[in-house]
C-alpha cells in the first residue's frame, strides 16, 4: 500500500524450444522503446482519423458530432473572445481553494489522529463516518446551506480533496517504523525531532498517494459542481454552448477539462519524484 | 567516580516470567565487556534497560554520562543523506564538518551525501558506529552489531572498533552470540544465564583455547565444540 503504483511490465514466462520454461528478459523479444512508444498512437489516431471521416462526409451529423477542424476552429474561437481564458481562470481558482483548504485540514486532522490517541478516537469516527456519505448526494444540502455562489462548490471540492488526504496521511504516521523511533531515543533526539526527522518523513510516501487521490476527486468534483450551477468557469461555458447547440463548444471545454487534470496529475507526479528520491537506488 | 555502568538487584519480568532477575553489573570507565548469553537470556532487554528505553524494572540501574547505541540493523533514516544521519539529535555548531571528521574516521568520506540506501550492509553499519560514537558517549551500548555482516566484513569492523574505542575510550558493552568475537575485543567477558551474570572471565589472563573451552561449557556446549577444538 505504501509503494505508489508503477507501470513495469511484469516478467513473463514463455516457453523455450526445448519445452523448458525459462524466463523472457524485457528485451529479448520487443521493438525498440521509441518504436513501441509509437506503437501506442496508432489506436488513437485511427478513432480520430474515423471521427473526422464520419462527421467530415456527414454520415453522421456534425450537430452530434462535429469535426476536428470545426472544434478546433470553435477553440481558437473562445480563446480570442475571452470565454476559455476567463472560465479556466475561474475554474482554476475554485480548484485551488478548495484543494488548498481542503488539504490543510486533511493534513493537520490526519496527523493529531496518527500521532495522539485522543485524536484518533475523537477525529476518526467523524471522518470514517463522512467518508461513506456519497459525495456528491451532499450537493442539494449544499446549496440549502451556502447557496448557489462559489461556496459550495469549493467546500464539495475541498471534501473531495480532504477525504483521500486524510485517510493516507493517516495511515502514513502509522508507517512510522518503531525501530527507527527507538534508535533515534536512545540517541538523544528531542520529541520534536523524532517528529521532524522520523514519524513526518515516514508519512512522505502514502501521503504524496492521497494528495494524487485528492486532486483527481477534487477535480470530479469541480467538474459535476460546475454542472449544476454556474455562471461562471468552464462548466458554464459547456451549459452555456448546450444551450446554443454549439457542440464543438462542449468538446472544446471537455478537453480543457480533460488536459487541466492531466497536468495537475503530472506537477504531483514530478513532486514525487523529487522528494522520494531517496528510495531510487 | 570511575564506574560507569553499576547495577543492583535489577529485576524485569514480562508477565510472570522473570528475563532479569536479582542483576548485579559494574563497568569501570572505559572497559570494553563483552556479554554472552543463549537466545532469549535477557541480553537485549538489559541493553534496553541501560539504553533508557524500559525503565519498568525494579532495582537501581545506573548510568554515569551520556548513553549512545549502534544496533544489530543499521537503523539509519533513508530519507536523510549520510552526513545528516550522523549528526541530527546533535548539538553541535557545525555539523557537516563534525559529521565529515567521524566519516572519516570509519573510512567513509566520500559517501558523506549518498542516501543510506545505496551503502552496502557493512558501510551502512559503520554509519551507524560513527553516529553512535560522534555524540561522545560516556557508554557504548553495541547491540549485535555485527551479527548481519560477512565473515570478512566482520573482521574488518573488530579492527575498527577497537581501534576507535581505543581513542574515545567509552565504557562499552558488546552483545554477541560469538565467543570468538568476545575473546577478541574485551578486557571482560561476562555470561548472562537464569537472568544474572553466571560466569566472568578475563580473556588477557588465560590462553585463548582454554578460555573459549571454558565460555562454550557456560553457554552448555562445551562438549562437541571441545571435540572440535582438539580436531
Amino acid at each position: 500500500m505504501g509503494v505508489p503504483v508503477t507501470s513495469s511490465p511484469p516478467d513473463v514466462l514463455v516457453p523455450a524450444a526445448d519445452g523448458e520454461r525459462t524466463r523472457a528478459r524485457p528485451t529479448d523479444r520487443k521493438p525498440p522503446r521509441g518504436a513501441r512508444r509509437a506503437a501506442y498512437w496508432i489506436s488513437p489516431i485511427a478513432l480520430l482519423t474515423i471521427w473526422q471521416l464520419l462527421s467530415g462526409t456527414g454520415a453522421v451529423s456534425s450537430q452530434k458530432l462535429p469535426p476536428l477542424n470545426v472544434i478546433w476552429r470553435a477553440g481558437v474561437e473562445v480563446a480570442r473572445n475571452g470565454q476559455l481564458g476567463d472560465g479556466l481562470a475561474v475554474s482554476l481558482r475554485r480548484m485551488l481553494i478548495g484543494f488548498v483548504v481542503g488539504a490543510a485540514v486533511a493534513a493537520v486532522l490526519g496527523v493529531a489522529a496518527g500521532l495522539l490517541r485522543w485524536g484518533d478516537v475523537v477525529v476518526d469516527p467523524l471522518l470514517q463516518m463522512v467518508r461513506n456519505v456519497p459525495l456528491f448526494g451532499l450537493i442539494p444540502l449544499f446549496i440549502l446551506w451556502f447557496g448557489i455562489g462559489e461556496l459550495p462548490k469549493e467546500v464539495l471540492i475541498a471534501l473531495a480533496a480532504a477525504l483521500p488526504i486524510y485517510v493516507n496521511v493517516h495511515a502514513g504516521i502509522r508507517e512510522a517504523d518503531p525501530l527507527l523511533v527507538e534508535a533515534t531515543t536512545v540517541l538523544g533526539y528531542g520529541r520534536w525531532q523524532r517528529l521532524r526527522h522520523v514519524v513526518l518523513p515516514s508519512a512522505v510516501p502514502l501521503t504524496l498517494v492521497g494528495v494524487r487521490l485528492g486532486v483527481a476527486s477534487a477535480w470530479l468534483s469541480l467538474v459535476v459542481a460546475e454542472q449544476i450551477n454556474a455562471d461562471s468557469g468552464i462548466g458554464f461555458m459547456i451549459n452555456n454552448a448546450r444551450d446554443f447547440l454549439r457542440t464543438d463548444i462542449v468538446f472544446v471545454g471537455l478537453l480543457l477539462y480533460a488536459f487541466v487534470g492531466l497536468a495537475m496529475d503530472t506537477v504531483v507526479r514530478l513532486i514525487e519524484r523529487r522528494l522520494l528520491r531517496w528510495r531510487a537506488s | 567516580m570511575t564506574e560507569t555502568v553499576r547495577v543492583r538487584g535489577l529485576t524485569k519480568a514480562f508477565g510472570s516470567r522473570r528475563v532479569l532477575d536479582g542483576l548485579d553489573l559494574t563497568i569501570r570507565r572505559g572497559e570494553f565487556v563483552a556479554l554472552l548469553g543463549r537466545s532469549g537470556s535477557g541480553k537485549s532487554t538489559l541493553l534496553r534497560v541501560l539504553a533508557g528505553l524500559d525503565r519498568d524494572i525494579s532495582g537501581a540501574a545506573g548510568v554515569t554520562g551520556r548513553v549512545s547505541m549502534a544496533f544489530q540493523q543499521p537503523r539509519l533514516l533513508p530519507w536523510r543523506p549520510v552526513w545528516r544521519n550522523i549528526t541530527l539529535g546533535l548539538d553541535t555548531a557545525d555539523p557537516r564538518g563534525t559529521a565529515l571528521r567521524a566519516l572519516t574516521e570509519v573510512r567513509l568520506s566520500d559517501k558523506a551525501d549518498v542516501w543510506p540506501r545505496t551503502l552496502s550492509g557493512g558501510e551502512a553499519q559503520r554509519v551507524s558506529l560513527a553516529r553512535a560514537l560522534v555524540r561522545e558517549p560516556d557508554l557504548l551500548l553495541l547491540d549485535e552489531p555485527f551479527g548481519s555482516l560477512d565473515a570478512l566484513t566482520r573482521l574488518a569492523m573488530h579492527r575498527l572498533v577497537v581501534q576507535l574505542w581505543e581513542r574515545y575510550r567509552p565504557a562499552t558493552l558488546l552483545v554477541t552470540h560469538d565467543v570468538d568475537e568476545a575473546l577478541a575485543l574485551a578486557d571482560r567477558v561476562l555470561v548472562l544465564e537464569g537472568g544474572r551474570i553466571a560466569a566472568e572471565h578475563l580473556p588477557a589472563a588465560h590462553g585463548q583455547a582454554e578460555l573459549r573451552a571454558r565460555v562454550l561449557s557456560d553457554l552448555g556446549v562445551g562438549e562437541t565444540e571441545s571435540i572440535h577444538e582438539g580436531a
